[in-house]
């Protein structure tokens, strides 16, 4: 049995379905930490405002950039141009790995400045919410790198059009809970 | 993200029994975890109810299976924690939360709603590998240095997060407690965007929403809190984790003395964790048992021939247990010092679950009301339900009120009143959903003789067991304790204790004829017809057991809704939903 036009459209739309319940549930993470961050922060005086690294700054200039390149890429598939896509696809993919080198760099920084998960809630909690933000990223990357590596090998069919959708999505995504995460440590941390 | 494959039917055994993409395989491999799960935690509930009543006898082989923690063959009170936490956890967890929603759902759903397989095959297979994993974790707590963990299956800090100071059991046994939690949110997740997709993108032609049978209906919403809960669950546990692993002080406070040592940590809260806790543990309570309501609606309707009273009512009422679940966590909580006026707000809004819980149970008497009632096995199990869910909802109404719960939050009470009522009423709708759907899933009858007469004594057996122990709790036995030989004004209460003891063996005793049914069915029972029961729902449209692509290829089209039984001027007295529309327009099809 073949797949027909009906399923792809029916695997289509269930895969849009899947990854807004993965959206809620990557949600609903952060805002379980963000209600122990607000309660931590408080009802205690301990809580000491951290140094951040000055590298966040470029990471997330990294993170936005990779973004929009993702965004040109996919335009650039739908005016059918499909070399295009494949250059801009990569140098998406290319900033999204510069990204997590980026946050290790990070917390190399805070490591000889002697900060440490324990330090301080403050940096408990920058440390716990930095690291489950790369841990969703790295499963964007890999999901970025799959698509990648599918279009270079030319093997970009219509059915692969929903995991290009969903990939950049879900990319999008971890992009405006990046910002939040940085508005959450400049303001609160 | 994977997507729905190509339904060859695979030829390996390997690829059709064991690493199968099929829902239907994969739904019996849960059934089958939970069954393994349910022995062992009621083993251990046993061991519990024995040293209750005999502190100190020893038993030989306790002490061969475990050495240090049951010395000589006597069960220490720690261990009669240890025993109480994976009882518990094990219960909950690969019992409650797996069988109905995992086994029968993923059985069922995509039959129920026309599709050849879950949204994401892949997927479904990794969340039951991983269940499968976290649960040889959990189990492996028993056999680490010092045994399981003590801290209960809401593993509340300090005692949770101190490590082995606080107790045997807390040092590694409490690691693999988290960790086999951590992954059992992680295939739960999994599970509950697989639920969610297939039953809202899977639906075969004419399927609305309005004509899911209330199974898939309460499939769908149990997902939904899983998902929620699940995630919050996985959040709470990392942050438990960092405080024992890495000396982080998220739910440890400062000045924390434990066995004579002062403590390091500083600035935490321990409520921090009950409050992420329970808005994930509330929730679960409603997973374990939506499912269970779902297929009593099921049951009733098919075996009183009437459609279900008031399905609309029915699925709005799902909609807002589900809805207000999440909002009622704080009445776990209200021996915690909470605000009164807060405890005023969680207890009103725990009361407000009452009126869709009414709606329900009077829902379900109307459908019996003037039906033509067919006591079979499946039945009795269903009524079974309603009756437990009564009984266990009341004392529910009891224990929403903050000045009654002060009094009886620590007592058996409360042992009684969840065991009744998630326990006991979820299990006896899993009996019921085995009896029910057998045919279908193994292509045999099960026995109804050994069916009855193993209802009737499980019906009484568990009464017996559950309802004395509020009697206890109200005359102030407090639960969590593993002996009261030595507490005065509650020598009066250990007859009630023997009995209670009595019935929990006699109970257990009885399951055996259900394993026996089980079992001898699966091989040497009447073969069955493809719809047994006169069914209306599309599962019952295929043979049994269904081919591997369940509908031959073929995508069925619904016409009617999920229970019209005695339809005036139909030809028999159920039409299914594939059916063709009857000619005149009839009653039942403008109130879908």
């Amino acid at each position: 049995m073949t797949e027909t036009a009906h399923d792809i459209g029916v695997n289509r739309r269930a895969s849009f379905t899947g990854l807004c319940v993965l959206l809620v549930a990557s949600t609903m993470v952060f805002a379980a930490f963000t209600s122990a961050f607000v309660v931590r922060r408080g009802m205690s005086d301990d809580w000491r405002p951290m140094h951040k690294p000055p590298i966040l700054f470029v990471n997330t200039a990294i993170l936005l950039a990779s973004s929009i390149v993702l965004d040109q890429s996919r335009r650039s598939l739908r005016r059918g141009d499909r070399s295009g896509f494949n250059w801009w696809w990569t140098i998406a993919t290319i900033l999204g790995v510069g990204f997590l080198v980026g946050q290790g760099w990070a917390w190399y920084d805070l490591k000889e400045a002697g900060i440490y998960v324990s330090s301080n809630p403050s940096s408990s909690f920058f440390y716990v919410l930095t690291a489950s933000h790369a841990f969703h990223l790295l499963g964007g990357v890999i999901a970025l790198i799959y698509v990648d590596v599918q279009a270079l090998r030319l093997r970009l069919g219509p059915a692969k059009r929903t995991a290009i959708d969903v990939t950049a999505i879900f990319w999008h995504f971890l992009d405006a809970i990046w910002i939040y995460l940085m508005v959450l440590f400049y303001v609160w941390g | 993200m994977s997507s729905h494959a190509i339904h060859q039917p695979p030829r390996s055994f390997l690829r059709k029994y064991i690493f199968s993409t099929d829902h239907k395989v994969i739904g019996i491999q849960y059934y089958f975890l939970g069954l393994f799960s349910v022995l062992v935690g009621m083993a251990l509930s046993l061991m519990m109810r024995f040293h209750m009543v005999h502190p100190n006898v020893a038993v030989h082989w306790f002490a061969k299976i475990w050495p240090t923690a049951a010395e000589g063959g006597v069960i220490t009170p720690e261990f009669y924690l240890a025993l109480m936490t994976m009882h518990g956890t094990i219960m909950v967890f690969f019992v409650l939360t797996t069988v109905p929603q995992s086994g029968f759902g993923n059985y069922f759903l995509p039959l129920q709603i026309g599709a050849e397989d879950m949204a994401f095959p892949v997927l479904n297979m990794l969340s039951f590998w991983i269940t499968l994993l976290a649960l040889g974790v959990m189990l492996s707590a028993f056999f680490v240095q010092d045994g399981a963990p003590l801290s209960g299956w809401t593993a509340y800090p300090p005692l949770s997060a101190v490590g082995r100071i606080a107790g045997p059991g807390q040092g590694m046994g409490q690691d693999c407690w988290i960790l086999s939690i951590a992954l059992f949110c992680g295939a739960s997740l999994m599970g509950a965007i697989n639920f969610i997709a297939t039953a809202l993108d899977m639906r075969c032609k004419g399927m609305s929403l309005m004509r899911m049978p209330l199974t898939c209906w309460t499939w769908l919403v149990t997902a939904v809190l899983g998902l929620l809960g699940f995630a919050v669950l996985l959040s709470a546990g990392v942050l438990l984790l960092l405080d024992r692993m890495l000396g982080t002080s998220f739910f440890l406070p400062a000045g924390l003395l434990i066995n004579d040592q002062i403590l390091p940590y500083k600035g935490g809260s321990p409520l921090l964790w009950q409050h992420l806790f329970w808005f994930f543990g509330h929730p679960e309570v409603y997973i374990a048992i939506l499912p269970g309501m779902g297929v009593t609606s099921q049951i009733l309707s098919t075996f009183a021939r009437k459609p279900v009273f008031g399905y609309k009512a029915m699925v709005y009422a799902i909609l807002s247990i589900g809805f207000l679940g999440f909002m009622v966590w704080g009445h776990h909580m209200f021996m915690s010092g909470m605000n009164p006026y807060s405890a005023m707000a969680f207890s009103v809004l725990t009361m407000c679950v009452g009126v869709p819980s009414a709606i329900k149970t009077f829902n379900w008497l109307g459908t019996l009301w003037n039906g033509k009632i067919h006591f079979d096995t499946a039945m009795l199990f269903a009524l079974g339900f309603v009756s437990l869910f009564v009984a266990g909802g009341v004392t529910g109404i009891f224990l929403g009120q903050p000045t009654l719960d002060l009094y009886l939050h620590d007592t058996t009470f409360v042992v009684g009143h969840f065991h009744i009522i998630m326990g006991v009423a979820s299990v006896f709708a899993m009996f019921a959903a085995t009896f029910y759907w057998f045919p279908k899933m193994f292509g045999r009858m099960m026995n109804e003789t050994m069916g009855k007469l193993h209802f009737y004594l499980t019906f009484v057996g568990v009464y017996a067991i559950f309802i004395p122990m509020h009697n206890l709790g109200l005359a102030g036995n407090p639960r969590r304790y593993s002996a009261f030989t030595d507490v005065e004004f509650l020598a009066k209460l250990i007859p009630v204790h023997v009995f209670i003891t009595h019935a929990a063996y006699f109970t257990a005793a009885v399951q055996i004829i259900f394993i026996a049914n089980l079992f001898w069915s699966m091989f040497k029972g009447k073969t069955a017809a493809a719809n047994p029961w006169h069914s209306t729902t599309l599962e019952w449209t295929v043979p049994s057991p269904p081919p591997h692509d369940n509908f031959a290829g073929v995508h069925p089209v619904v016409h009617h809704g999920p229970y019209e039984y005695s339809v005036p001027g139909a030809a028999s007295d159920f039409i299914m939903q594939n059916d063709p529309p009857l000619p005149v327009p009839s009653i039942v099809q403008r109130i879908p």
